[in-house]
């Protein structure tokens, strides 16, 4: 469903993303983890089309990104750094927007909306403007509006970033859910879960791959056992 | 065929945007209560003693250049402000039609705000029997004026995170098109600069061109000058937006 090879992007001198490769088949949610700054939101923008690569490829279902920018992006629900939406919506009218953009109307427009609403579990909220939401809320007005076109390939910045226990479980049940017939990227440094949710795992570092494995295997190559002693061991060699 | 969809999305939402803030409200309050202040005031609407529309329009451009920009500033500074520029982004819209989606909303309510201005206008044809033919023209003009320091604004708009910024730019913008054609800056410039270019100044005026639309003739030269404003101006708003996406942060 997803191939990037080699991905590069430099921001001036700094080199953000140094050849990160990656391949994702439908059914699988792989976690994308690394500590903040090595590259993971750069890298999942330039997946959503949002930043060109200084050089290698996205192909999204063997659409090049950079030949065809939008056929591949159709196939994209991309929920980007931070969850933005327009204040002044409600989550109805952004998610709606978002459709109206990608050719839906009518009934099927309705129809679309009203799943992904209800899918992001908006409940009464859905109906107020996003200024006045919780952060929660907020997160799940974007993601409704990611996932209301029902994307095969799904990018997800930080999904439950500042949620609180009950709204996280709700948000990684979620893409439990869809992961049966899509392919989910999802970044996070909740370490605990990546188990709970990702069938496959990546570490980055200073925009490179450390290590591409199932959580399990990624565990076991700690002494201890445990994920985030692993992960600490991968990111301290990579910064020593 | 999605650019269409991406332009009728981006400008139902954006005029939407307008309506769901106080803006829209104040922004055509105040036009439609210092257009006709102005003629009344400024203008001598009654010491004239003929029944048209002159004193409005001859104060209109002062008004649009300071109102314009106002509409303008936040097109793009917002989204980049709020990061919304990534969800845009991510759709499959060409950026044109982002643009050009915009600029049809702002111009809309710009349209808005010249029709609130018809109790003059009835006014006139109360008082005396007025050219209405060449009253369209002029509202015509001044349309065409606003639409033009509504696609500069929104191209300056897109230069910048900070919605202030972009108004202050826009504006000064705005007045130095508008300055240009004046006769103390080309009489000042004529002292010193060779008279091409004093004239090329001039002509870059959007005072000159407004002015002939304002005495009700619509001249093939004016309507490109206005529309290369126009196009050029949305163009650069979409371009410079998608700059993000070939480089910087």
């Amino acid at each position: 469903m997803l191939s990037a090879e080699a991905l590069v992007k430099r921001f001036g001198r700094r080199i953000a993303v140094d050849g990160v490769s990656l391949a994702l088949q439908r059914g699988e949610v792989l976690g994308f983890l690394g500590p903040n700054g090595a590259g993971k939101t750069t890298t999942m923008r330039m997946i959503a089309g949002c930043l060109e690569p200084d050089s290698g490829r996205v192909r999204v279902a063997g659409t090049d990104m950079a030949a065809d920018r939008r056929a591949a992006q159709a196939l994209i629900g991309y929920l980007p750094e931070g969850a933005p939406a327009y204040p002044a919506m409600t989550p109805r009218g952004f998610t709606a927007f978002c459709l109206r953009a990608r050719g839906y109307s009518g009934a099927r427009l309705k129809a679309a909306a009203e799943l992904a609403l209800a899918r992001a579990n908006l409940g009464a909220e859905a109906d107020q403007t996003i200024a006045t939401l919780s952060k929660g809320y907020r997160r799940r007005a974007a993601l409704a509006a990611a996932i209301a076109h029902d994307p095969p390939l799904l990018v997800l910045d930080e999904p439950t970033d500042g949620l609180d226990p009950n709204q996280k479980d709700g948000v990684r049940a979620l893409i439990r859910e869809m992961a049966a017939d899509k392919a989910i990227i999802v970044s996070t440094h909740i370490l605990e879960e990546v188990p709970a949710v990702c069938t496959r795992a990546i570490v980055i570092a200073r925009g490179r791959v450390l290590a591409d494995a199932a959580p399990a295997e990624l565990a076991a190559q700690a002494r201890s056992g445990r994920l985030e002693d692993a992960f600490r061991q991968l990111t301290a060699e990579e910064a020593a | 065929m999605s650019g269409l969809h991406g332009l009728h999305a981006v400008t139902r939402r954006e005029l939407a945007a307008y309506f769901a803030s106080p803006l829209a409200y104040i922004f055509l309050g105040v036009f439609a209560f210092a257009a006709p202040a102005f003629a009344f005031n400024v203008g001598r609407f009654f010491d004239t003693g003929r029944a048209d529309l002159a004193p409005m329009f001859d104060y209109l451009p002062w008004l649009l250049m300071v109102l314009m920009p106002a509409l303008a500033m936040r097109a793009w500074a917002e989204e980049r402000d709020r990061g919304t520029i990534e969800t845009l982004l991510a759709l499959p819209v060409p950026l044109w039609a982002a643009a050009a989606g915009k600029f049809l909303a702002a111009w809309a309510m710009a349209a808005v705000a010249l029709v609130l201005t018809f109790p003059m206008w009835i006014a006139v044809n109360y008082l005396g029997a007025p050219d209405n033919a060449a009253i369209a023209a002029a509202y015509f003009g001044a349309w065409l004026l606003a639409g033009a320091h509504l696609a500069v604004g929104q191209a300056l708009s897109a230069t910048t995170h900070s919605q202030v910024t972009a108004f202050v730019l826009a504006a000064a913008a705005a007045f130095l098109l508008t300055m240009a054609g004046l006769p103390f800056v080309t009489a000042a410039l004529a002292e010193t600069a060779p008279a091409l270019l004093v004239e090329a100044v001039a002509g870059f005026s959007v005072l000159e061109r407004y002015e002939a639309l304002r005495r009700g003739v619509i001249g093939l030269q004016d309507l490109t000058y206005f529309a290369s404003l126009i196009i050029g101006g949305t163009a650069a708003a979409g371009l410079i937006a998608g700059l993000r996406r070939s480089g910087g942060k």
